[in-house]
């Protein structure tokens, strides 16, 4: 199952509710009234976190007469972008880093962890139906190798043990804090040597 | 004007060209896939590579805007490197199955590959697979070929107007396609086959039927409405396989409606091929001598004034001053070639043509439509206004509603009693209009089958020539015919009598006639009732229903003629094919009734048919030219209003002339506008 296809199973409708119409409206009013189709991006994007993080037909038809604009635009856009899923994910969406300096410490051993705690291939959903995992190319957080994004949140300076712990919790619907796992702030040096000057 | 210097020849250029604009103009040819002279520039094949002096890399000429004092180079071996680079990269997942491909050719890749193309790929790994798309009855796709030029999108969103392609994925994956394959909601779908410069895209109808080097090519021009678009026709032996438009910026640019193109599969079916004659109710095949003999027996026997004549929506001039001319034997007058009931003053020409012309539009600054949708009655010059709205956003207004054009209007009235008030400056609008420089009102037929069609046609020139309007620099008084031979017969004045009324109607509905003899005519409506009815004509279509005896005559491809189209532009109509069996020309048939007749020093023949037929058209100027002005003084007409909804008749768009209702294509062009899915019966 590729996210980037259209799923067989569509909802008949969708409309954005109270909140979404809201920060709709915020977002619409960033952009001049006569191109108010550039507000086609984060329209999807508020889209999909509406809808359990995947965005269905009816939703970009609705954007398209939100924005009168014509639908197969509104596709073209959603299809381009890896951020949007156009297939159901799991609520919480995992996204592993699998890029070079992630490999490097250990990126492997969470993709392997993730094989057997939530489903055997990539973009399945687990059993309980909370959990899904896609492997990613780099998400920027290299300075914190290695490192997975749950929705919107970045775990970092992850090992084996924390990894696993962090996936119970997502099973459970419980979600750890995200942030370090080794107790680093803002990506800041961990160690201050002995004549107490900072290392950069 | 401002110089380039393209290969050391110094050349003067526009301002506002591109590199590649300014190249054609000294002569030197850049290959391009994605460039298209109607199209917005896209830049992203690359193909047109040039060198330009104090730039490291080489720069996509048809993006790059001509500038002063530019050094280009075209012919360098750093060029060539740069086009060969590219065409490797365009080939690399282009599968390279030409003997199997229709554009195979008269394919750009092909042959721009035989200049740039190298001989061996270095691509090893595996070529993608791209799924093949549904485009509808008419386009048919081998996504795998396509190199993502994107003309079609550009083609869809600008000229169409139905933004319906589009590219989604990106990268490797990137893929061309409708809107979850839904077949295009538009009457110019079709030239996207023209547009792709591979085998993406091409015609379903036409798929696997010959090659381009096999056909016999006839540059004529096309009679399935009034626009008279310019077409090639394409014919193996004396079948006509496929249409494709001829560049003509004066009418359809290179463009033609889907029904122009593939109505020519009805010319190979429900063919009239040898005479026919009605014994005990029933039609039984015949030969010419029988039925010519019958004919004549009949008129003989017949007051002049009990026989009657229609002339039908696709024939030629020359035939029906033919046709015109047999009557004169017969010294009957009762001729007519309207279908339906709608006004026509043809004391003068601007009266009855599109006065503006077709390239006028675009220099228009408010159109109001009175009765007319442009988009089903004259499909390319709907494509013509939706031009003149994209680059001048001017604006257009409707008495009555047309439904979706392709561009917005505004309606500002559904009643005649909104145009009275227009006529006489009692509404807002009406000062709006007085307001603009060069406003153009176009009339359609529907407004003028209304009772107070009168009353419509001659206030609003009133109106107009009032108000200056109507004079040789700008002439905004227009009428929308929906036939191919409407404007040529009101020259050839095809009337009852001088002052074009429906007496022809009346009689025939008062059963006045009893020898009808239909030249071709299968919109008319009639209710049979004792007459007796010749019908001549090349399709087994509504008119050879009723009639007693079937003359088969040769289709618009199967004969030389002229016809006028709505601009009152005289085209030729070349013969590319023969008539099929025994079908004869119309005027060769009128010859042998003649003879018949006893009449034979008044045998007709084709040159002084055509010269009398030009002699008779009123203004004419020169064959493809636009006819001249001409304003006579004439006085004021009388004319009687009725209060009445502006009703637009709709067209049925796919199966508006017998040939497009023989045509498969079309009709299954009309299952799918109708939503009709197919049962699965008819395999």
């Amino acid at each position: 199952m590729s996210l980037k296809k259209v799923h067989d199973k569509q909802p008949e409708n969708f409309s954005f509710n109270e909140d979404s119409l809201r920060k709709a409206d915020e977002i619409l009013k960033r952009y001049p009234t006569e191109n108010k189709k550039s507000a086609v991006m984060p329209l999807l994007y508020l889209a999909q976190r509406q809808n359990e993080n995947w965005i269905p037909l009816a939703a970009m038809k609705y954007i398209a007469n939100y924005l009168s604009m014509p639908y197969i635009s509104v596709y073209e856009v959603a299809t381009f972008y890896t951020m949007y899923n156009l297939a159901p994910v799991g609520k919480h969406f995992i996204q592993v880093c699998t890029t070079t300096p992630c490999l490097i410490r250990g990126a492997d051993k969470i993709v392997k962890l993730c094989k057997e705690k939530i489903s055997p291939n990539e973009n399945e959903i687990s059993k309980n139906g909370t959990c899904s995992w896609i492997e990613v190319e780099c998400l920027g957080a290299c300075v914190s190798a290695p490192m997975m994004q749950v929705n919107e949140d970045y775990y970092e300076d992850l090992n084996e043990k924390d990894t696993l712990k962090i996936l119970d919790s997502l099973m459970k619907d419980k979600p750890l804090k995200p942030g370090s796992f080794r107790g680093r702030k803002n990506t800041s040096p961990e160690k201050i040597q002995s004549d107490g000057e900072k290392h950069a | 004007m401002p110089k380039i210097s393209i290969n050391g020849k110094e050349i003067e250029f526009e301002k506002g060209m591109t590199v590649l604009q300014a190249c054609e103009l000294a002569d030197v040819e850049i290959p391009r896939f994605c460039y298209h002279e109607k199209l917005s520039i896209a830049g992203n094949c690359r193909m047109c590579l040039v060198e330009m002096e104090k730039s490291a890399k080489p720069i996509a000429s048809c993006a790059m805007p001509a500038t002063e004092g530019m050094k280009i180079k075209t012919n360098t071996a750093f060029v060539e490197k740069a086009r060969k680079g590219v065409m490797e990269f365009l080939l690399a997942n282009h599968p390279l199955d030409c003997p199997v491909c229709d554009q195979g050719g008269e394919c750009d890749l092909q042959d721009q590959s035989l200049y740039y193309g190298v001989d061996k790929s270095r691509f090893v790994e595996n070529k993608r697979d791209v799924k093949e798309k549904y485009m509808g009855p008419l386009i048919k796709t081998q996504m795998t070929r396509c190199i993502h030029c994107t003309r079609c999108v550009r083609f869809a969103t600008e000229v169409a107007g139905v933004p319906e392609i589009g590219a989604i994925g990106r990268g490797e994956n990137m893929e061309i396609t409708t809107y979850l394959e839904k077949s295009m909601k538009s009457e110019l779908s079709a030239n996207v086959i023209d547009l792709c410069p591979v085998g993406a895209l091409t015609s379903k109808p036409y798929a696997f039927e010959a090659r381009p080097w096999e056909l016999n090519k006839t540059e004529t021009i096309d009679v399935m409405d009034a626009v008279g678009s310019n077409v090639r026709v394409d014919t193996y032996n004396w079948e006509v396989k496929r249409v494709l438009p001829r560049l003509n910026n004066d009418i359809n640019e290179e463009w033609i409606s889907d029904k122009t193109r593939y109505s020519c599969d009805g010319l190979l079916k429900q063919r009239l091929d040898i005479p026919y004659i009605k014994i005990n109710n029933k039609l039984q095949k015949s030969n010419w001598d029988e039925a010519i003999d019958l004919i004549v027996k009949k008129i003989k026997n017949l007051e002049s004034n009990q026989i009657a004549g229609h002339v039908g929506d696709m024939t030629n001039i020359e035939n029906a001053l033919g046709f015109k001319k047999l009557f004169e034997i017969f010294n009957s007058k009762n001729l007519e070639f309207r279908e339906k009931k709608f006004y026509i003053n043809p004391d003068e020409k601007i009266n009855y043509i599109f006065n503006t012309s077709i390239k006028g539009i675009e220099e228009s600054d408010l159109v109001l439509l009175v009765g007319s949708n442009p988009r089903h009655e004259a499909t390319m010059l709907n494509a013509r206004l939706r031009k003149t709205y994209l680059q001048k956003k001017i604006k257009i207004y409707s008495f009555g509603d047309p439904g979706d054009l392709t561009y917005p209007y505004e309606i500002i009235g559904k009643k005649t009693d909104d145009i009275k008030k227009f006529i006489n400056m009692e509404s807002e609008f009406s000062k709006k209009f007085l307001s603009t420089k060069k406003p153009m009102i176009i009339i359609g037929e529907s407004a003028l089958e209304l009772k107070s069609g009168k009353y419509i046609f001659e206030e609003l020139k009133n109106f107009l020539r009032i108000n200056n309007f109507v004079n040789n620099g700008w002439n905004a008084l227009n009428i929308l015919v929906q036939n191919a031979s409407t404007v040529g017969l009101t020259d050839l004045k095809i009337f009852p009598n001088q002052k074009a009324d429906f007496s022809f109607f009346d009689k025939l509905n008062k059963k006045e006639f009893k020898f009808l003899y239909l030249l071709g005519s299968d919109n008319l409506e009639i209710k049979k009732n004792g007459e007796f009815i010749v019908y001549q004509g090349s399709h087994g279509d509504k008119g050879a229903e009723l009639a007693d005896i079937i003359l088969p005559s040769a289709a618009y491809t199967e004969q030389n003629g002229l016809y006028e189209n709505l601009e009152g532009r005289i085209q030729e109509c070349k013969k590319a094919s023969y008539p099929i069996g025994e079908a004869k020309e119309d005027w060769k048939i009128f010859n042998m009734i003649i003879k018949k007749y006893g009449e034979n020093e008044k045998v007709l023949k084709f040159e002084s048919l055509r010269k009398e037929s030009l002699d008779n058209v009123a203004n004419f100027s020169e064959i493809n030219e636009l006819p001249k002005f001409n304003l006579t003084d004439t006085n004021k007409i009388t004319t009687e209003f009725f209060s009445e909804d502006v009703q637009i008749k709709e067209l049925n768009y796919y199966f508006s002339n017998s040939i497009s209702r023989a045509s498969k294509t079309m009709s299954e062009c009309n299952h799918i506008r109708q939503k009709i899915k197919k049962t699965g019966t008819n395999n």
